[in-house]
């Protein structure tokens, strides 16, 4: 099916040699070699936190595929997504056939709890009504052996921002779906954003710590990073449970990581609408909303203790101060191994500005660009002339073309084991990370003396 | 019991007992977790080897982001192949057209790369909001003296395979463009190889040693002005014929070139795959060459596989991949080293295929068409296997289970072509199979 409204006038445009073009980022139109990835991954990711949920992309049946393919290479964990698969006849005349086909078998399948659904490019460019198809589908829904899963519907096209706004519009959309007013619960909410299963662990243990009663979501610690279980589970244990979610609305409080959350680009519907869940929460159930930047560095992770000490009416438990007296001792050690050191960074906007101030506070100059794709920071790269690489591995060229070191951090990580249990929030996270760059570069120093040595 | 969905019971047979024909070729059940991609998986994968062309995706930015140097097609030369170029499609594109962004960076990137072609694919919603991409391609080739070739492969016009036959088409468009006058008269071009790990350098050498002249290489390490002298070659050698059968068609019926399929995985295969060449040629020095050179291989390979199948022996393997033709090949290598298969499936095989694996298979061995992680994990462990091989969506299946994994897929790093891709291979399921760990998942 190609209609062909869409055509060039070639008055309108300007030969080849003289390109006066409406050029963006660096001069180029074209995106080369993306920095980011599609919502719907996004959304997957949310989903997978959420206990019995499988996810389904309505779209292509690439969609699902190539999104599985891309968690499994980090996670190391098996990714089950389904798709509703379009075909040209679904394109043509809509895809409530394929959406309800596509359940029922999920369901025969997975049994599952949840479906998560996450809309692609294709679906939404042909208007298709997901919350109508999934009202279909529960009104004759007819099968007594499986009781008939809560469905979770994320707008989540792939022209429309990246994977990040994929992720925090799911986790708008599912706070939106479950959350209710019922008994005032003394629990507190967190939702961290786009972090490591290890760094979920870490904060659900400093919440423990503080004696706070909590619910992080979304909780891909076990999903994402299971045991060995000698069996296939179709949906691996885990998550954080619907329950959970629903209690939501009654929380004394919610904290949420972030700076830029899904409000980097907005759908055109939505132009300066756009909410995070936490401020969906507090506009709708009074919950207070204690928004701050990802915890890495000293004085993003204060912050964010003292608010959970302010919170919980306690003192910061001794194990965190001692974890923050260490820190301080390893800055003051290494200091000059990473002092005056330039640092090229890339990835998720909420990270890489998290990291940024982080870079600062240890006297390295971060460096990055809004929106870049990687052959600009690569270009760029040449005049800033950087001393290492902080980033994915998909940076890795990059680093090895310019013969600096690349410490890998955040999503996804494609070339190395461990991605899943590393720390990167918090004291904990930062000494982790703190360690990792001064040994790179000293390392780097080492590979690169004329004599070598074995004592600093 | 896993569910196997009520759609799906045709596409799953047992060798032996059960001789209906299987049901493939088909469209992924929606809902069923297929293993497959789609049309534009298909299309990039078989042209992205193409090395000193431009690639640029038409669409949002997913699909260039997932296929950004995703195979491990080596080059000798250029390396444009392993950029990722988008027009990253936003909202008020899909609204008002994507046609002048997309004039805008093809011609950008033509001036940055100096391409010798370009291909320019076009995704899901393209077609869709009516960008009529052929048009912009026509007038830039005009302008650039380029080939500027649209490969219309949005995700839900069919599945992998069809991928694969736009593919061809786009292959097609430069084939007969060009001849160089040099080309020899007993020369063959390679189809269907990738140059993974470098596979195709070896297979170069064993026809170099044969006196055979290899004229283009698609997609392996491939050259647009060689596919362009594609047609002065006197023999077609195709492999992974799933995804180049289609062209080996069009270039018999329009240039009358006959071809042969073949597998380069495991030394029965390998060693057809040089006789059958020297015997279409029906030239003998040829064929005493091909026969001197699989003397000396076997000399070498033997005492090392025999080394490996005294201690493998009794293994039992399942085996999922994309094309049923490479899964012949690895039940024929397996058994070499002792190793019986008990599961075998692909995402794109044909009733030849399969009916091929039914009669080489043992009894009782699973056949699958399509198949899904539910189907998978049910029946590896149902058949006992210890090793599976197949790709990244199927590692964590076996790992999850305890089963020792080997990876064939397009991201490999091992060459397994060949004669010492068989080693490779044999070291492969080897170190998987008798690694200490398992001691610990028992």
């Amino acid at each position: 099916m190609t209609t062909t409204k869409n055509s060039i006038d070639k008055s309108s445009l300007v030969p080849l040699k003289g390109l006066g073009v409406a050029v963006q980022k660096n001069g180029y139109v074209s995106s080369r070699n993306s920095c980011k990835l599609c919502a719907p991954l996004g959304a997957s990711l949310v989903f997978k936190g959420i206990e019995g949920c499988v996810p389904l992309i309505h779209g292509s049946q690439g969609c699902a595929t190539y999104i599985r393919r891309y968690m499994i290479s980090h996670y190391k964990e098996p990714v089950d997504i389904a798709s509703s698969n379009f075909s040209e006849e679904t394109t043509v005349f809509g895809g409530s056939r394929n959406f309800i086909t596509g359940i029922h078998n999920v369901i025969k399948q997975y049994q599952p709890k949840v479906i998560g659904i996450a809309s692609t490019c294709l679906s939404e460019t042909i208007g298709e009504d997901v919350p109508g198809h999934i009202r279909n589908f529960s009104e004759s829904y007819d099968n007594p052996a499986v009781p008939m899963p809560i469905f979770i519907n994320a707008s989540t096209p792939s022209y429309c921002g990246s994977h990040a706004d994929g992720f925090h519009n799911t986790v708008l959309a599912t706070v939106k779906t479950l959350a209710k007013s019922q008994t005032a619960s003394h629990s507190i909410t967190i939702l961290p954003g786009l972090v490591t299963p290890a760094d979920i662990r870490y904060l659900k243990e400093i919440m423990t710590d503080f004696g706070l009663k909590h619910t992080l979501f979304p909780d891909y610690s076990d999903t994402l990073d299971n045991v060995y279980t000698s069996e296939y589970q179709l949906i691996p244990t885990g998550g954080t449970t619907i329950n959970q979610i629903e209690l939501m609305g009654d929380a004394k409080a919610t904290i949420e990581f972030g700076s830029i959350f899904n409000k980097g680009t907005q759908r055109i519907k939505d132009q300066g609408t756009v909410q995070t869940a936490g401020e969906w929460l507090e506009a709708s159930f009074n919950t207070p909303n204690h928004q701050m930047p990802l915890p890495i560095g000293i004085d993003a992770t204060d912050r964010l203790m003292n608010v959970l000490s302010e919170i919980s009416g306690k003192p910061i438990p001794e194990k965190y101060v001692k974890e923050r007296g260490r820190l301080v001792d390893a800055y003051v050690d290494a200091h000059k191994y990473v002092f005056g050191k330039k640092a090229l960074l890339y990835g998720e906007e909420d990270f890489v500005t998290a990291l940024a101030d982080w870079l600062k506070e240890v006297g390295v100059e971060p460096f990055w660009i809004k929106g870049a794709d990687f052959e600009t920071l690569k270009e760029k790269a040449n005049d800033f002339k950087p001393d290492f690489l902080l980033g994915n591995s998909k940076g890795y060229y990059i680093a090895r073309e310019r013969k600096i070191p690349l410490v890998r951090i955040g999503f996804p990580i494609h070339d190395r084991f461990g991605a899943t249990r590393m720390h990167q929030v918090g004291y904990r996270g930062t000494q982790e990370i703190f360690d990792r760059v001064v040994n790179a570069l000293i390392e780097y120093k080492q590979e690169n003396s004329p004599i070598g040595y074995k004592y600093l | 019991m896993a569910h196997i969905l009520d759609e799906r019971k045709g596409q799953v047979s047992v060798a032996g007992a059960n001789v209906a024909t299987i049901d493939c070729n088909k469209a992924s059940l929606a809902g069923s977790v297929s293993q497959r991609a789609c049309v534009f998986c298909g299309s990039r994968v078989v042209l992205y080897p193409i090395v000193d062309a431009l690639h640029l995706i038409h669409g949002p930015i997913g699909c260039a982001a997932y296929t950004w140097d995703i195979r491990g097609s080596l080059s000798s030369g250029p390396e444009l192949h392993r950029l990722s170029y988008c027009t990253d499609l936003q909202e008020k594109d899909v609204i008002f057209g994507g046609v002048k962004k997309l004039y805008e960076a093809i011609t950008e990137l033509i001036e940055l790369h100096k391409p010798k072609a370009a291909f320019i694919y076009t995704t899901c919603i393209v077609g869709v909001i009516g960008d009529d991409v052929e048009q912009v391609c026509r007038t830039i080739e005009d302008e650039a003296k380029i080939p500027i070739i649209p490969v219309q492969a949005p995700g839900f016009q069919g599945s992998k395979k069809d991928g694969y036959k736009v593919a061809c088409e786009a292959i097609f468009r430069l084939v007969g463009t060009k001849s160089k006058p040099e080309t020899p008269a007993k020369s063959i071009n390679i189809l269907g190889d990738f140059n993974l790990a470098g596979e195709l350098w070896i297979l170069l050498d064993y026809y170099k040693r044969m006196g055979v002249h290899v004229n283009a290489t698609i997609t392996g390490d491939g050259r647009v002005d060689d596919i362009a002298n594609a047609h002065n070659a006197a023999l077609n050698v195709v492999q992974c014929s799933g995804s180049m059968n289609y062209l080996a068609k069009m270039m018999k019926d329009t240039y009358n070139i006959p071809s042969m399929r073949v597998s380069y995985f495991g030394i029965e295969d390998m060693s057809d795959a040089l006789y059958d060449v020297a015997r279409f040629f029906k030239d003998d020095e040829m064929m005493d060459k091909a026969r001197e050179l699989v003397k000396e291989e076997f000399a070498k390979l033997m005492p090392q596989l025999t080394w490996y199948k005294e201690r493998l022996t009794g293994k039992k393997a399942a085996i999922y991949v994309g094309g049923a033709f490479k899964a012949i090949s690895l039940v024929k290598a397996l058994r070499l080293i002792g190793v019986e298969t008990v599961i075998v499936g692909s995402q794109t095989g044909t009733e030849e295929d399969y009916d091929l694996i039914k009669k080489l298979c043992n009894e009782g061995t699973i056949i699958l068409d399509d198949s899904n992680p539910v189907e998978l994990s049910h029946f590896v462990k149902e058949k006992k296997a210890d090793i599976f091989i197949g790709g990244v969506k199927e590692r964590p299946i076996a790992h999850k289970i305890g089963l020792g994994f080997c990876d064939h897929n397009h991201e490999r790093k091992e060459p397994l072509a060949g004669y010492e891709g068989m080693i490779n291979f044999a070291k492969e399921i080897y170190a998987t199979a008798m690694s200490p760990v398992w001691k610990f998942t028992k």
